[in-house]
């Protein structure tokens, strides 16, 4: 188990107060000026050097991600250098993830350090925070501590003494699912409906605006200045190899005890479970399958997720993935297909509506997923619904399309002879009804 | 697609809303909203504007507030730009009330971690108490929505009411949270199960328990 010293989120649960001076006895803004003054190369290099990937589900290296923010900044049509910005992902809103909504109301210090750190390293001139409008509260606390730290010079001109000129805004969001995609997030800031946008361009060419963006997840930045406190080889000794870090998990269903707990990457499942949540809802046995990254990846059965490590790596393996980590526990008294179906219904009610495929197929999806669920259906209609979730796939703007279709797809591969019992079941009751 | 329809534009409307105009207070908080974004970018501040523009109207009516069609205009006018641009912005984003609604909002998260948890029976507590999806009751207190997942899983099911969101709900305290929104009180927010504090696991935390009774330092252990 990961030991306290090694978290990073030590006011995760908010026993503690959020502001600037109790986060700073807590660490915060530790040292931020000297980590700045190591210079924008040195700070892209220590991040790719801790293997940190993407938190917010795709699990893209974000070093990397970084490293794609052009040096030397592209001009605008009058000559005059454009400038660059990050946008950091708080449109937390994938079914199960609720991480970014702790670290935002208890720790946001964490955060906005995390800003000008992430921000100075890709030359960015402001970052914007998108967070998700239901979170009404966790901005105004956000609100708050931002100002906090303009008072304090922390950020702002010449921000913590640095040289550097960096300004932080929150942006709400306004109950949008899909603004959580980094290109319609980017509309949405620009004040147009959410629709995703075509790539390429990619943001890091044409973004915000027209100029240079990076789009990174709460939790990717937030844990950027505590990698530079202790070094990208501390970070690296957690996960394994192309899995590495920390990562707050969020278990919720059918487990004793469901909570958000920062852990070590590629911990077992089983572990997780026993040491955290207090095992499974009547036990072991009891289990019958577990979506373990949110709502768009493929759930997993009991038998094959019990060992599992919970990384990228260990749960693509699964024919899943990791996603936020958001772990979603169903038992043997879960109706699988209904808790699919409202996962499909969720799809057809987010789609942006801008691409065919997916504005026709997540209501058309819901409405066979409803049919199965009550067995209202024909055998061969299983394969057809396959087939369809194929046609979404891969053929829309962005990846609402795939995410609509995989859930499905986990379904039918796993709990098959579940669909046809039901089928077989009504049409049984059919006859006997007849005769 | 979410199915929502928006409130006629009709000449009682215009005769109620067409004088829409900030507040002082508002006012200055336009302003301060529309100085986040770059010169020449303030269309940017239409999604901030409408929700200040909601609950102005919100105020004046005693409810959560909505957008009538002439509040749009005045936003547009506000940011100079077309009508049609701010009413689909307004339509596409749910948070947006745009049709009238009551005094408190019931948003029952009914996605599959809350299904899980039991949000089923929250709903029917709901429509126990004479509330139906979509409509508001007749006294005007309570409107009734099924949302989607509000991001508090490790603490279903929940409903978010206005600014507020309630946790850990049985249909018994969701119960004594709205007889007390209805006597007027102001119930505890957040989670509703006794001696948890937030997203822990029930009966305390398995990890950082100094934290828990101080603000624990963990650097010196590095």
């Amino acid at each position: 188990m990961l030991a306290d010293k090694d978290r990073i989120f030590t006011n995760v649960y908010g026993y503690q107060s959020w502001h600037l001076k109790d986060a700073q006895a807590r660490g915060a803004w530790d040292g931020t000026k000297e980590i700045l003054a190591r210079g924008r190369e040195a700070i892209v290099e220590e991040i790719k050097a801790s293997g940190l990937r993407g938190r917010g589900g795709a699990g893209f290296p974000t070093g990397m991600k970084w490293s794609f923010m052009p040096k030397q900044p592209p001009l605008d049509a009058a000559g005059n250098p454009k400038p660059s910005f990050l946008v950091i992902n708080a449109d937390e809103s994938e079914p199960g993830s609720c991480k970014d909504r702790e670290i935002i109301r208890h720790d946001p210090h964490i955060l906005l350090e995390g800003a000008l750190v992430a921000g100075f390293a890709m030359g960015a001139r402001a970052a914007y925070i998108y967070i998700r409008g239901e979170y009404i509260r966790e901005a105004e606390t956000l609100f708050a501590a931002r100002d906090e730290a303009y008072a304090a010079g922390l950020l702002g001109k010449n921000a913590c003494g640095s040289g550097y000129d960096f300004d932080v805004f929150v942006h709400r969001g306004a109950g949008a699912y899909i603004c959580g995609e980094e290109t319609a997030m980017i509309e949405s800031l620009e004040g147009k409906k959410g629709q995703p946008r075509l790539k390429p361009p990619f943001p890091a060419g044409a973004g915000l605006y027209g100029c240079p963006t990076t789009v990174n997840n709460v939790e990717s930045i937030a844990v950027a200045p505590t990698i530079m406190r202790r070094g990208a080889a501390w970070f690296a000794s957690f996960g394994r190899e192309n899995n590495k870090g920390t990562k707050l998990f969020q278990i919720s269903g059918h487990v004793n005890k469901p909570c958000v707990v920062e852990e070590e990457m590629s911990i077992p499942f089983s572990e997780l479970i026993e040491k955290h949540c207090g095992g499974i809802r009547g036990g072991r046995d009891n289990l019958l399958a577990v979506i373990p990254g949110g709502s768009s990846v493929p759930l997993v059965p009991a038998d094959q997720i019990w060992d599992a490590p919970m990384d990228f790596d260990g749960l693509k393996a699964l024919g899943s993935g990791l996603g936020t980590a958001a772990v979603i526990v169903m038992d043997k008294s879960t109706d699988i297909v209904r808790a699919i179906s409202r996962l499909s219904y969720f799809y057809k009610h987010e789609s942006c509506g801008q691409c065919t495929p997916c504005r026709e197929g997540t209501g058309w999806m819901w409405r066979v997923m409803e049919r199965l669920r009550t067995g209202e259906a024909h055998v061969e209609e299983i394969d057809m619904l396959q087939q369809v979730t194929k046609q979404v796939e891969g053929h829309t703007i962005c990846a609402l399309g795939d995410a609509a279709a995989w859930p499905i797809q986990g379904l039918i591969r796993h709990f098959r002879p579940e669909i046809e019992r039901r089928i077989e079941e009504r049409l049984g009751s059919l006859q006997q009804a007849a005769e | 697609m979410a199915d929502r329809y928006i409130e006629p534009d009709t000449p009682e409307l215009r005769a109620r809303w067409g004088n829409f105009a900030w507040t002082d207070e508002n006012a200055a908080k336009a302003k301060d909203i529309v100085a986040r974004y770059p010169e020449g970018r303030q269309r940017s501040a239409v999604m901030p504007l409408l929700d200040l523009a909601q609950r102005q109207v919100g105020a004046e009516l005693d409810t959560q507030g909505w957008l009538p069609i002439p509040v749009m205009e005045y936003v547009a006018d506000y940011l100079d730009m077309p009508i049609i641009r701010v009413v689909e912005v307004a339509t596409f984003y749910t948070m947006y009330n745009i049709a009238p609604i009551g005094r408190f909002h019931v948003q029952v998260c009914g996605t599959t971690p809350c299904m899980l948890r039991g949000s089923d029976d929250i709903m029917a507590a709901c429509k126990a108490r004479g509330m139906q999806k979509g409509h508001t009751t007749e006294d005007g207190l309570f409107s009734l929505t099924e949302v989607e997942c509000m991001g508090n899983c490790a603490s279903a099911p929940m409903v978010q009411i206005n600014d507020d969101n309630y946790e850990d709900l049985t249909p018994e305290r969701l119960d004594a949270v709205l007889d007390a929104l209805a006597r007027g009180e102001t119930p505890k927010a957040g989670t509703q199960e006794p001696g948890r504090h937030t997203v822990e696991p029930l009966g305390g935390p398995t990890t950082l328990k100094e934290m828990v009774s101080e603000n624990h330092d963990y650097r010196g252990e590095w």
